[in-house]
């Protein structure tokens, strides 16, 4: 009934008093259709260098032709989701939109993107883990990526007689487990390493499901993408929980560590596994910073890849976002967007065009680790649910919890969700 | 009690004291009672980069208008009908009466997704020069943080119950006089609940989803940053390195109209709430 009265409202008396300021804002950005138009939609908002790129690229790419004309609207990065799906639910899509690279699949998968349309020539040239992928198709590319490393300090490591790990020979987990013994060992730090447990959203899937995947688990069985019996729960999952559980039943890690690292920022804490994003802030307030590889557990040091893409939604002017696209991914603009944010380039030659990341950078290792390895979320749909299943059941186990009852108990949902959604097409 | 007070205000101080830090003194405070004090390099530097990341005047302006229409409106469209309700007799009113509170029950954001999807595609005039056309879709406007806003069912309890309580016997000589019911309720009947029409305001500008503290609405509704309200400005700091400091200086800042508004008028928000029954 309130709301039969509010329609009644809007048409009999509000309507005529709000029209002025409600239709001096009508002038939408989004609706992606073929009418020259095209409304590009960024998690962007907050990030004034960022802003500032992409909106140049949309000034030259205006400039460069007379066919289409992109508008931009930047969006926080912490509700862009929800924002994307209120606009896909009341048919209000832009034209093309960036997209976090995990998501890509569910996204491809609810219908609100298209195939890309772009050459091979174009696509061939960006690393692997920056092209969103579902079922084989290319839905989004990415202008950069991220990479974590594990930041130490030189003085610290030689202080406590700690080799330092090279990408040819990188920690094995006894060198490791040994390593974080040592540098704890004189009480300087109060935390061996630094985990920024307390980040969420999903910062646990990308920054620790790689430890996992290094001792021989992994989120799902990537063979069918229909189930993690196993993957997830198997003996090399369980080994992984026991070990990473351990670190912080034995005082080496904090249970409630702040988010960007900063118990290693502080001094409080010897080492921290963190991202390319904290590095410049490191090497600001250490000099004697190293960025170095992740242990092998087993098989293979492995890290998160993927981050945020642009993609073209379903309800686009295909030919202007493709257009858009190609103009986009110049090695200049990849190149400038790295630059001002401090993200990897996707490219080896917009790498060398950068400050920090071309063949003698002071962050060039971890282009190098980006190469070697990074590992996708899973391609799948379901990745969404898996990895707030993942932060839940992976928090239990950092805060003391049973490890196997919490890998089986987040293989039963994950299962579940996928059996209620007939297997995200798989 | 003032041990109590000075409890509460404890995040009030934090936040006003930690905006005056940068986000490494900010950390390195956290442990101990410094996190309330206002020590190491203080400057105003956060409040400076606020301006740098967020539009904060527009936001504001936007959050000021949005407040200030579904406020005033709903001031006039819910006395009107909680008077209809209380002091009219029509077939039907008891009903009518009981299905505006009924909707008390749903939470709001159970009927969110639903309320999108029908904005979405509602229709509206607008002109291209002077020719009326007519549009569909209300999303990405001012009206859409506004209109469904108006009408609110607990104001129109609240106006209804107070309208109950006043004697009768000014209506009939109105009526003798030759008044109607517009007339009535105009010159009769507003003049003489003036608290009523206070709380209701308050509780408007404190409690609506839709006016100072409006984050998911216009979240889902309202694409372009030109519209955006000062609460979803809050998320323009939680990038990749979330800015703390500038965090703080952000928060103040929009705490801070709140605050004046209710030390000026803190003798009627007091009132409010015990007249509401109600404590948030």
């Amino acid at each position: 009934m309130q709301r039969r009265n509010l329609m009644k409202l809007a048409a009999a008396s509000g309507g005529a008093a709000l029209a002025g300021p409600a239709l001096a804002a009508c002038t939408t950005t989004s609706g992606g259709s073929a009418d020259g138009e095209l409304a590009l939609w960024s998690q962007a908002a907050g990030s004034p260098a960022e802003v500032e790129v992409t909106e140049a690229i949309i000034k030259d790419f205006n400039g460069s032709q007379d066919t289409y004309k992109a508008s931009f609207e930047p969006f926080p990065q912490e509700v862009y989701n929800d924002t994307v799906n209120a606009a896909a639910l009341s048919g209000d899509l832009p034209d093309l939109l960036t997209v976090d690279g995990p998501n890509v699949p569910n996204w491809a998968w609810a219908g609100h993107l298209q195939p890309l349309d772009l050459s091979t020539e174009l696509t061939d040239k960006f690393l692997p883990t920056v092209l969103g992928k579902f079922q084989g198709e290319l839905y989004a590319v990415g202008h950069w990526e991220a990479a974590c490393s594990i930041f130490a300090r030189q003085s610290v490591l030689d202080a406590a007689d700690v080799r330092v790990p090279t990408m040819e020979s990188p920690w094995t987990r006894e060198e490791f487990d040994d390593a974080l013994q040592r540098v704890v060992a004189d009480g300087a730090y109060q935390w061996a390493i630094d985990f920024s447990t307390a980040d969420t959203g999903e910062w646990f899937p990308y920054a620790y499901s790689p430890f996992l995947q290094s001792f021989g688990g992994d989120l799902i069985n990537r063979d069918t993408y229909l189930s993690a019996e196993g993957a997830l729960n198997g003996p090399e999952a369980l080994a992984w929980g026991q070990w990473f559980q351990g670190l912080f039943t034995s005082g080496l890690a904090n249970v409630e560590s702040p988010v960007g690292a900063e118990d290693f920022m502080q001094g409080k804490a010897a080492m921290a596994f963190h991202g390319n994003w904290g590095a410049l802030a490191a090497m600001d307030l250490y000099d004697d910073m190293l960025f170095l590889p992740p242990p092998d557990f087993g098989n293979g040091p492995k890290i998160g890849g993927g981050s945020w893409q642009w993609a073209v939604t379903s309800t686009a002017d295909t030919a202007g976002a493709t257009s858009w696209l190609e103009t986009a991914f110049s090695d200049e603009y990849v190149a400038e967007f790295c630059n001002q944010t401090g993200q990897i380039p996707a490219t080896d030659a917009a790498a060398e065009l950068t400050e920090h990341y071309g063949t003698d950078g002071d962050l060039r290792m971890l282009v190098d680790y980006s190469k070697a390895y990074a590992v996708l979320r899973p391609e799948t749909p379901a990745y969404t649910v898996i990895a707030s299943v993942f932060s839940q059941y992976a928090g239990n186990i950092v805060h003391g919890g049973d490890v196997q009852e919490a890998l089986d108990a987040a293989v039963a949902e994950i299962d579940a969700d996928i059996e209620s959604n007939s297997g995200y097409g798989f | 009690m003032t041990v109590l007070a000075g409890f509460f205000l404890f995040p009030i101080v934090f936040m006003v004291v930690a905006s005056l830090k940068n986000d490494h003194q900010i950390f390195a405070d956290m442990n101990s009672f410094k996190a309330f004090l206002p020590t190491g390099d203080l400057s105003l530097a956060n409040y400076a980069a606020v301006f740098d990341r967020v539009p904060f005047w527009r936001f504001l302006g936007n959050t000021l208008f949005v407040t200030a229409m579904v406020t005033g409106f709903g001031l006039v469209v819910n006395s009107m009908c909680g008077y209809a309700l209380a002091r009219m007799r029509w077939k039907g009113r008891g009903l009518v009466f009981g299905l505006i509170i009924a909707t008390l029950i749903l939470p709001f954001d159970t009927t969110i997704v639903p309320l999108v999807y029908l904005v979405a595609n509602l229709p509206w005039v607008g002109f291209n020069g002077l020719t009326p056309v007519l549009e569909l879709g209300w999303l990405n406007t001012y009206r859409v943080q506004i209109i469904p806003f108006i009408v609110n069912a607990f104001s129109i309890f609240l106006f209804a119950q107070y309208f109950k309580s006043l004697p009768k016997g000014l209506e009939e000589a109105a009526a003798i006089d030759g008044a109607g019911w517009l007339r009535t309720y105009w010159r009769i009947i507003v003049p003489l609940s003036k608290p009523v029409f206070a709380t209701v305001a308050i509780l408007t500008v404190v409690t609506s989803p839709a006016t100072w503290n409006a984050y998911l609405w216009p979240l889902m509704t309202v694409q372009s940053e030109e519209l955006r309200p000062v609460m979803v400005g809050v998320q323009y700091f939680f990038q990749l390195d979330t800015a703390w400091g500038e965090v703080m200086a952000y928060m103040t800042m929009i705490t801070l109209p709140m605050v004046i508004v209710f030390l000026v008028f803190q003798r009627a928000f007091i009132q409010s709430i015990a007249s509401a029954g109600m404590k948030d």
